[in-house]
């Protein structure tokens, strides 16, 4: 007799977890020595970091005040933490740079712009992506560029890029960065891949050279050299050479990113699509590279995210980015008090996280929303 | 009377120094259906991607219907040879229904509409109708592979190439792709299948071809290959093969 059981069991419910909210902390905070340890230490870091952040941030701050005479502690009476009165008054300057008052509704207006297109490319059911991607990438930097500097075709009053400023030239950099950094990654990875020899080491030492050379230096180049080379009579706007120059250095990481995925995708779906009749440009257009692209969102943001940080640097060579702006806004004598320099770079830190955690947040978003695809939407 | 539906005429093939492919010669009459097997690096899979042209090669002459297979035909032969694959390379970001739309709608310009009843119908006939809105990753081994010959029939090939099409797959799924196969059979379709498979060489195949080497080494029906193999080396293949 070699039968074990003559009736297959039923599937049984699993077993009901016990011991509710205690049940869980001793499971997943305290479950052994070592486990209690690095939970006891953690918590122990926070008590002693956060109260005092949250001091600074929130209770002993300074919400208003005509000067830097509010802020000091002898005046408030009180320790003075964060003077936010300080970034009240000076908020326009960190938000446009010099540029005319009556003309701050262009800035405006292209903040709109630039929110109302993120709005459309990041919303993944929106109507006609395909078109909006089009106005994004074409239509959308010209307009942009037609609408901040203003030309007398437009009926604009003409405003040079040395007066734009702050969070405008912040964005305006890290927008025309991000614009060109991802399509021309993209080409750049496709030739690095590409079976012409000539241009495989073309693709190769143009990606070579903008990774083997600190941005800095590409930022002081573009300032200094590219006039020398070019003819006397052409000149390159100030603003212009530093994004040409980030541009082409984070396309070069991009490139090596999106060159990851390409590797990533097996070569049967390539050959799978080249033996349906679909050309070689449609196999890559249609099959590999929606699917590598998708296997580095977390790279393409990471890379995204240090290029947005990154344009911090222009600021070196003398465009009043908002990391500018804010150390000019710091030194106004009106505003001297003890704290002012801590506030003007906490909040600093506040915009930067704030943006790149968006970004961190938006890809993780995308991220589970493509695994369910794969998995279960119909 | 018909031209043969492929005929290779002293195909010779290298890998760098290697000599894979050495003047193969083998005609293919329509409808005829062909089982190429042999041991593992005789070429087999290396020759039927010649057909498509995913493989270039160096020497002799491949016709496809009496048409020879130049660069610039390649394209149309593509479209009209459909090629199953050892590891099914489904499109895994598009759904078994547009996984077969794709082709029809890119290669050949068919509209979406016709394009997805005709996937829909192919679907329906290889008994797969319900995968249509799931991802590859969802379905079985044999499904996706039952998927992959829909997505190359969706195309109405003359031709159809099998590459290993049951060597990926968990033993108890083989027999629903291997129908799925004598079925298309029934429907008069050339195919050249490259399989290990010998209940199914012995009920399907016209002609059993054996390689080695590179090289044809016997060609025969597949009551006299399998019961009376002349080739040393097809017997030693055989009795290793039981």
């Amino acid at each position: 007799m070699s039968v074990v059981r003559e009736t297959l069991l039923p599937p049984a419910p699993p077993p009901r977890r016990t011991g509710g909210a205690l049940g869980w902390l001793r499971q997943n905070l305290f479950s052994g020595p070592g486990n209690t340890l690095t939970t006891l230490a953690i918590l122990a870091a926070l008590a002693l970091l956060l109260p005092p952040v949250v001091r600074f941030l929130v209770t002993d701050a300074v919400w208003s005040g005509a000067s830097g005479e509010a802020c000091r502690p002898e005046v408030a009476g009180r320790p003075v933490g964060a003077c936010w009165a300080f970034i009240g008054a000076k908020i326009n300057y960190l938000v446009y740079g010099s540029y005319p008052a009556a003309e701050r509704w262009r800035p405006n207006l292209f903040f709109a712009l630039v929110a109302a297109s993120a709005a459309w490319m990041l919303w993944l059911d929106a109507p006609r992506r395909g078109l909006g991607a089009l106005f994004v990438f074409l239509a959308g930097p010209v307009l942009s560029y037609g609408l901040l500097s203003g030309s007398s075709v437009l009926g604009l009053v003409p405003v040079a890029t040395s007066l734009w400023g702050g969070m405008l030239v912040t964005l305006v950099v890290s927008l025309v960065g991000i614009v060109a950094a991802l399509p021309l990654g993209i080409l750049l990875a496709l030739g690095r891949r590409s079976d012409l020899p000539i241009l495989r080491y073309a693709c190769i030492g143009f990606i070579e050279f903008w990774r083997g050379v600190p941005l800095i230096t590409v930022l002081f180049m573009a300032n200094v050299m590219l006039p020398l080379f070019l003819p006397g009579d052409i000149t390159v706007d100030r603003l212009v050479r530093p994004l040409v120059g980030i541009a082409l250095f984070a396309s070069a990481y991009m490139a090596e990113v999106v060159r990851g995925g390409l590797q990533a995708i097996p070569e049967g779906q390539g050959r799978a699509a080249l033996a349906l009749g679909l050309t070689r440009a449609q196999a890559m257009r249609l099959i590999v590279l929606p699917q590598a692209l998708k296997v580095v969102v977390p790279g393409i943001v990471n890379t995204l995210i240090g290029l947005f940080k990154d344009t911090t640097l222009v600021s070196i060579v003398g465009i009043a980015d908002f990391i500018r702006v804010l150390e000019a806004a710091r030194a106004d004598p009106r505003w001297s008090a003890p704290t002012i320099p801590a506030t003007a770079y906490a909040f600093a830190a506040l915009f930067y996280l704030a943006f790149c955690f968006s970004m961190a947040r938006y890809a993780g978003f995308v991220e589970r929303r493509l695994a369910a695809g794969e998995r279960g939407r119909s | 009377m018909n031209p043969p539906a492929i005929e290779f005429l002293g195909v010779n093939k290298w890998f760098g120094a290697t000599h894979v492919l050495r003047e193969v010669s083998l005609r293919v009459a329509p409808s005829e259906r062909i089982v190429i097997c042999g041991p593992s690096g005789s070429g087999k899979s290396t020759l039927i991607r010649c057909v498509n042209g995913l493989e270039p090669y160096q020497g002799g002459t491949i016709r496809i219907a009496g048409r020879d297979l130049t660069p610039a035909r390649i394209p149309a032969v593509r479209r009209d040879v459909g090629m199953v694959f050892q590891h099914f390379n489904l499109f895994a970001h598009l759904t078994v229904l547009e996984n077969c739309t794709l082709a029809p709608i890119h290669a050949r310009g068919t509209g979406r509409r016709a394009a997805e009843a005709r996937a829909r119908e192919e679907l329906a006939r290889l008994a797969i109708a319900d995968l249509a809105p799931r991802y590859p990753g969802q379905l079985s081994g044999g499904q996706q592979q039952r998927v992959a010959i829909a997505r190359a029939l969706c195309l109405d090939p003359g031709v159809m190439l099998f590459d290993e099409p049951t060597s990926a797959l968990d033993p108890e799924m083989v027999g629903e792709v291997l129908d799925t196969m004598t079925a298309l059979a029934r429907r008069g379709m050339t195919m050249l299948c490259v399989t290990h498979e010998m209940g199914f060489a012995r009920r399907v195949a016209d002609r059993v071809v054996f390689m080695d080497e590179g090289q044809i080494v016997e060609i025969a029906p597949p009551g006299a290959f399998f019961d009376h193999p002349e080739h040393p080396r097809t017997r030693d293949f055989l009795s290793r093969l039981l």
